[in-house]
């Protein structure tokens, strides 16, 4: 958008992008170390803990059965990222190939695909979402499914856009001309230049993804009772905001900080 | 001709309207479960009363004299009746729809005001403090989820400072946090399109032209800039009105809003399916409405786009 020169605007703008994936490197490593860091898991409760502000005996705080927030943090950062991979997978898998046959072939294939990709557009994505949830049961993999699903038609129509502009170039003639069969161009010529934009995408998908997954699981429909889901938490937090209002504030705040970094690096990517 | 523009434009909403319809159809078929035996489920009935009810229903029909008599039932407004309570959906969904689109409404207008507020300064300091400032600002706002700023709101505005009532509903003053904390988010997405358009339109030749006559920056901001940038901003705006029914599902449970919210998440937890039908379509018919008046909106505030030279 800028109309400076790119070194300038690159130089300007490289410790957002650093935060953000520092801050995705430490949730990733908090979920991966989980089971070694608290080998007492998600649930290790103890009732005479309950309610204990953030301070020396508990860095963030205990909840209302005295399970340690940061625990539960670090347990359910491998939740919700397995989750959020999940479903950004399923969104690829289907939106990939309906976008590249698309605008790759372009004429009534192109026409069909695209108004069935509006039809599903024209539904708002939470409730499209809870419309999968409402057919498949609620649950974590229901969850991790509807929200895939729901985020595969904007795929499809950037997937479509970028085939498009890689399928006017000389080379795509050159191929054709040459004889390579349509799957080929797709899989070989157009997938591989189209690829850093729809990196860049899914990336930007990814903060949406998130939100979604979490706006499930807030309102009851994903991950079992008493999982440290962070929406989930936050949702056993309401409860008892006055008295204990991080175990709110602090799941929140992760899930917040995480979608906002995973924003800022699609952001920084394009 | 502003005419063939109209009829194209609500022929495309009409075919949007009835492909979600055909998705909403087959995603009811689609489920496992027999709908007679759903709705008969509390009342203890035996299999043969199940099975006059199943023939009431049509249910025995081949798929397509179902699918048929569906479209002509949505065309008549029917949608059917809740498997749950066995009442009319329709009536349920209206009986809802009042507090849901006063939500919507004033999360409407602060998102606006919002994202106007950051987008212009934005644009027209494009590459300063201010603008780094705005715009991350609209990040933030698109990357907060509203079940984390509303609890965030409750817990200053109506614990800390007891100013607002934190759940219900019925006076102005319920509206003020959900309505905030959802324009809130809103805002984010609206303010990216006002600061990209008005800095494409900032170096149009036109622009320029305008500053070289000797116009104020002033006249040259709402006449020419405005005017011409704001029409998409507007078309962004209609697409997230969708997005706003999203967000006034989860708004209304952080602030135990009855609505269109709460009663969605009741059909889904208790598989209601129609009721769940019900809201989406009235879902899909809200965002195709909204978005063709911001089409004609659009035609109305550039003649390019009526005369079809897009």
């Amino acid at each position: 958008m800028s109309s400076r020169p790119a070194g300038r605007r690159a130089r300007r703008l490289r410790p957002i992008p650093i935060a953000a994936a520092t801050w995705l490197a430490v949730v990733g490593v908090l979920a991966v170390a989980a089971p070694g860091l608290a080998p007492e898991g998600p649930a290790a409760a103890d009732a005479a803990r309950a309610l204990l502000p953030p301070g020396a005996s508990s860095p963030l705080g205990t909840d209302f059965l005295g399970r340690e927030i940061w625990v539960r943090l670090a347990w359910g950062a491998r939740l919700t990222l397995a989750a959020g991979a999940a479903a950004l997978a399923l969104a690829v898998a289907v939106g990939l190939p309906v976008g590249l046959a698309a605008g790759g072939r372009g004429g009534w294939v192109d026409s069909v695909l695209m108004r069935i990709v509006d039809g599903f557009l024209a539904f708002p994505g939470l409730l499209l979402a809870m419309a999968v949830m409402a057919v498949l049961g609620t649950g974590m993999d229901s969850v991790a499914i509807a929200v895939g699903l729901t985020a595969a038609p904007a795929y499809a129509r950037v997937a479509r856009t970028i085939a498009r502009e890689v399928r006017v170039q000389p080379y795509i003639d050159a191929a054709r001309a040459i004889g390579c069969s349509p799957w080929r161009i797709a899989a070989r010529h157009i997938l591989p230049n189209a690829g850093p934009a729809l990196v860049s995408f899914a990336g930007a998908q990814l903060g949406a993804i998130l939100l979604m997954m979490g706006a499930l699981n807030f309102l009851g429909l994903g991950a079992a009772p008493g999982s440290p889901e962070w929406g989930m938490m936050l949702a056993d937090g309401r409860g008892y905001l006055r008295q204990a209002p991080w175990a709110s504030v602090f799941p929140g705040l992760a899930l917040t900080l995480t979608v906002l970094a995973a924003n800022l690096l699609g952001d920084a990517w394009q | 001709m502003a005419a063939t523009y109209l009829f194209r434009r609500a022929v495309g909403a009409v075919f949007v309207l009835w492909l979600a319809a055909t998705l909403a159809f087959l995603a009811l078929k689609l489920t496992p479960g027999d709908p007679a035996r759903a709705l008969l489920a509390a009342s203890g009935a035996t299999s043969d009363e199940i099975a006059v009810r199943r023939a009431q229903l049509g249910l025995d029909d081949p798929l397509p004299v179902q699918y048929g008599r569906y479209l002509v039932e949505l065309v008549r407004v029917d949608l059917g009746e809740s498997w749950l309570h066995g009442r009319p959906v329709g009536q349920m969904i209206v009986e809802q729809l009042p507090s849901t689109v006063a939500l919507a409404i004033a999360a409407t207008a602060v998102a606006v005001v919002l994202g106007l507020l950051l987008g212009l300064p934005a644009a027209l300091r494009q590459g300063t403090w201010v603008d780094t400032l705005t715009t991350s600002i609209s990040v933030v706002c698109l990357s907060t989820p509203t079940y984390w700023s509303g609890l965030l709101a409750i817990l200053v505005f109506s614990l800390y400072l007891p100013l607002f009532p934190s759940a219900g509903q019925g006076s102005p003053g319920h509206l003020v946090l959900p309505a905030g904390v959802l324009g809130f988010a809103m805002s984010g997405a609206i303010a990216r399109v006002v600061r990209a358009q008005v800095v494409e339109v900032l170096r149009a030749n036109y622009v320029v032209a305008a500053r070289a006559k000797g116009l104020t920056p002033r006249r040259v901001l709402f006449v020419h800039v405005l005017r011409n940038a704001l029409g998409p901003a507007l078309a962004v705006t209609a697409l997230q009105f969708g997005f706003m029914l999203s967000g006034a599902v989860v708004t209304e449970s952080v602030f135990a809003r009855s609505g269109l919210g709460k009663l969605v998440v009741q059909a889904i937890v208790w598989r209601d399916l129609p009721v769940v039908r019900g809201v989406m379509l009235v879902a899909a018919l809200a965002f195709v409405l909204t978005s063709l008046a911001a089409d004609l909106a659009r035609g109305w505030l550039d003649p390019r786009l009526r005369e079809g030279l897009q």
